[in-house]
């Protein structure tokens, strides 16, 4: 491991230790604590869970529990930008799946896969709420409506 | 308190504002989706380059996501009007003709709302618009027409005259009764009597109770809660903060989708703002009433809108429902009285309070009472947001607001409730929106997403959607619904991919039965309502897919079957190259065929050729 990351490694652990602190204390405070180790590390290490589960004082059963029942968590690394292809009602019946099928075949990765150059994830979501423009998107936090298969090269190239 | 009376009699004075033409975009998710940022953007630009002298603000959502992005243009004395389908290319016409000559540009003009000025020719004004006439807009009445992070103009258009008159002049018990006389019934889906459930948590045993907010609006097809706490954060919170004087609470939570970033942020701000005008937090209005409101991210799990999951999750642990009795408002958050409504509820309880009980319950029918805000999607005209009286007609709705189906095709089915609920024929179209008369259809009020289907919505595949749906978002905890919905998914995928027998109807719907019987909790019970509505209204779909091996809609992959018309093809090879699987083949300049062993059914070819001579059954 070179200084770089060992740096980094350092700064993410006083930023882990930093949202534990805040947090000491407060009831019902795992999930807000997970979503904030998510931010920090993009995903959730072993460790991290470990760490959390000692600073809490609860078996890190618990903490794996809770991160593996919410589909908001993720346990695996994922690409820096993340597409989120609604699968709504109002998107399916508006071509939502022909949607995911072409930025799939666009990006040679499935549901839930990575790029091998770890620049996109691909991801479905049940709702994203817009659906007066369906069929949507989500890259990252901009949502995209009013999609259909032959736009999405050029709003991938932006990323 | 006399404060707050001032401050608004100040605010209102300045908001008559006038002396400045102002510019104002939609910039709700929708509006962002559509390319509100990019609008707005460009009127700064055109604003800048010309050095003008406008105001230009943000707005939430009016309503008409068919139109987004929607900019409205002010002068003074004038009406406001509303432009649709706006692009940043046509930014300088609008500031030119508009803004500059004060002549509105009526071929892209949407609406007016003229106030007491005089309307300008040739704009619909908005109430008497097609599609506003029958709107009547509670809830939503200051959608797209204030800004929504502005506690300044929440409290100039009558915001917190509802908590002042409560804390001034009323004990929580006339709370209650007014709640009760206004006939106001939960917006979440259930629709249990709102009055009747602050009682219950009012008389429970316990100096701690505490007042939810189910703000986890996960039903595919619905955003009014979204659209709610996007456009009027604070009215939640007023309704909030008045339920919480009723019951007794002094903190309160807002459980809400993390995938609602922008309405997390707009809550945050409100609160904060709230809070500084010693509208939130310790002695109230300088009456001594406390209460603390704070905002939970939910973390992706359609079951937390069930109300124990929802507890379950604040309480930072899995969203899995338990039994009730106990009630919440007996045993609720961290053991304690808690009372739980959902986003248009509360959002409710300013505007009842305001007006009184009795001017509610004057809206609606004999059991449901007031108004109901309703998402309108799929194949129709006109999607967006509406709320109408209680009572008003499934075909009103569809045709006369949204102006009937997309491309003029013929409507087969709609779709209320999400997941919970079920699909509706034509026949059913003149049945009035209450919670009764759904019910009995075999739908569900739900929280208000409507999604409209046409003649190319296959109801087969749509019944496997939903299930697909609550089968991934089942939490497992009981038998019936972790294993019943896998089961009945695996036998409509199997009538889908037409390999279903006779007898999976019998087998489907008496699963169906079984699982709503069962279960423990609303997903559960609700589930098999979309199979259920199919299969009695659109049997026949379900037995074109197991005896004929067709799928009437052509939607579903399995049974389809692409053929060449020999006759029309020119053997231009544009079929061929465009297979993926390598199905099609023929000599040059001579009609080709395909394969239908290794036919994929993508239906690629179809979309390549140019001389229509490739057909689907």
């Amino acid at each position: 491991m070179d200084l770089g990351s060992n740096n980094d490694a350092n700064i993410k652990a006083k930023a882990l230790a930093e949202v534990l602190e805040r947090y000491a204390g407060t009831e019902g405070a795992l999930i807000p604590i997970l979503q904030e180790a998510q931010e920090i590390y993009g995903y959730l290490p072993g460790e991290v869970m470990r760490e959390i589960a000692r600073k809490l004082k609860i078996p890190f059963s618990q903490v794996y529990g809770v991160a593996t029942f919410y589909t908001q968590f993720h346990l695996k690394p994922r690409g820096r930008n993340i597409i989120r292809v609604c699968q709504g009602t109002a998107c399916h019946v508006r071509g939502g799946a022909r949607l995911l099928e072409a930025i799939s075949a666009a990006l040679g990765i499935g549901k839930n896969e990575t790029t091998a150059d770890g620049r996109f994830t691909l991801e479905t979501v049940a709702c994203l709420g817009s659906c007066g423009l369906a069929p949507v998107m989500m890259i990252n936090e901009e949502t995209y409506g009013r999609l259909a298969p032959e736009k999405i090269p050029a709003i991938l190239e932006k990323y | 308190m006399q404060d707050l009376k001032e401050w608004r009699e100040t605010l209102q004075q300045q908001s008559h504002r006038g002396d400045r033409p102002s510019l104002t975009v939609g910039m709700s998710t929708c509006g962002q989706a559509a390319g509100g940022a990019k609008v707005m953007a460009a009127l700064e630009e055109e604003i800048a380059r010309r050095g003008l002298q406008v105001d230009i603000s943000q707005t939430s959502c009016i309503g008409m996501c068919y139109a987004e992005p929607i900019v409205e243009v002010a002068l003074p004395g004038k009406p406001r009007v509303f432009y649709g389908d706006v692009t940043p290319e046509r930014v300088p016409t609008l500031v030119e003709k508009h803004v500059l000559q004060g002549e509105p540009v009526r071929e892209w003009a949407l609406i007016q709302l003229s106030g007491e000025a005089t309307p300008y020719e040739g704009i619909p004004v908005m109430p008497g618009s097609t599609y506003y006439g029958r709107q009547v807009r509670v809830v939503t009445s200051r959608l797209g027409l204030t800004n929504p992070e502005s506690l300044e103009e929440y409290i100039a258009t009558g915001g917190y005259e509802a908590l002042e008159k409560v804390l001034g002049q009323m004990t929580p018990e006339q709370v209650i009764e007014e709640i009760k006389i206004s006939g106001l019934r939960g917006r979440g889906g259930a629709g249990f009597p709102t009055g009747l459930k602050w009682s219950f948590t009012r008389q429970a045993p316990g100096d701690k109770k505490y007042v939810v907010c189910n703000a986890d609006e996960g039903d595919p097809g619905a955003f009014m809660d979204r659209s709610v706490l996007e456009g009027d954060p604070f009215s939640v919170i007023e309704g909030m903060t008045i339920a919480a004087y009723a019951i007794g609470a002094d903190e309160g939570y807002i459980y809400c989708r993390a995938e609602y970033p922008l309405a997390i942020k707009r809550l945050k701000m409100a609160i904060a703002a709230a809070g500084e005008k010693g509208l939130l937090g310790r002695d109230i209005l300088g009456t001594g009433f406390n209460f603390d409101l704070h905002i939970k991210a939910g973390a992706g799990a359609f079951v937390c809108g069930e109300e124990t999951a929802l507890l379950a999750s604040i309480e930072g642990r899995q969203g899995m429902p338990r039994v009730r009795p106990p009630f919440p408002a007996q045993q609720g958050l961290w053991g304690k009285p808690t009372n739980i409504n959902n986003v248009e509820t509360y959002a409710n309880v300013p505007f009842i309070i305001k007006n009184g009980g009795q001017w509610f319950a004057s809206m609606g029918t004999e059991k449901s009472k007031g108004t109901k805000v309703f998402c309108l999607t799929g194949k129709i005209k006109k999607t967006g947001l509406i709320e109408v009286p209680m009572g008003i007609t499934l075909r009103e709705i569809i045709f006369d607001i949204a102006g009937g189906i997309q491309d003029d095709k013929q409507f087969k089915a709609v779709q209320i409730g999400g997941p919970s609920g079920g699909c509706l024929p034509e026949d059913k179209l003149d049945l009035p929106v209450d919670y009764e008369s759904l019910t009995a259809a075999g739908a569900i009020m739900g929280s208000g997403g409507m999604v409209v289907m046409d003649e190319n919505t296959c109801m087969v595949d749509v019944a496997r959607f939903f299930l697909n749906f609550t089968q991934a978002e089942s939490c497992g905890k009981c038998t019936p619904c972790r294993e019943g919905t896998k089961r009945m998914l695996e036998i409509l995928t199997r009538i889908c991919e037409g390999e279903g027998r006779m007898e999976d109807l019998d087998t489907l719907e008496t699963l169906a039965r079984v699982v709503k019987n069962t279960a423990l909790c609303g997903l559960g019970q609700t589930c098999p309502n979309p199979i259920l509505s199919t299969l009695q209204y659109f049997r026949h779909e379900y037995e074109a897919h197991i005896k004929d091996k067709r799928c009437p809609a052509h939607v579903c992959q399995a049974l389809l079957v692409y053929t060449i018309d020999a006759g029309k093809c020119t053997g231009c090879g544009a079929c061929a190259r465009a297979c993926p699987a390598g199905a099609i083949s023929g000599e040059k300049k001579q009609p080709h065929r395909i394969d239908p062993a290794l036919c994929i059914k993508c239906g690629s070819c179809m979309e390549k050729c140019k001389f229509g001579a490739i057909s689907r059954l």
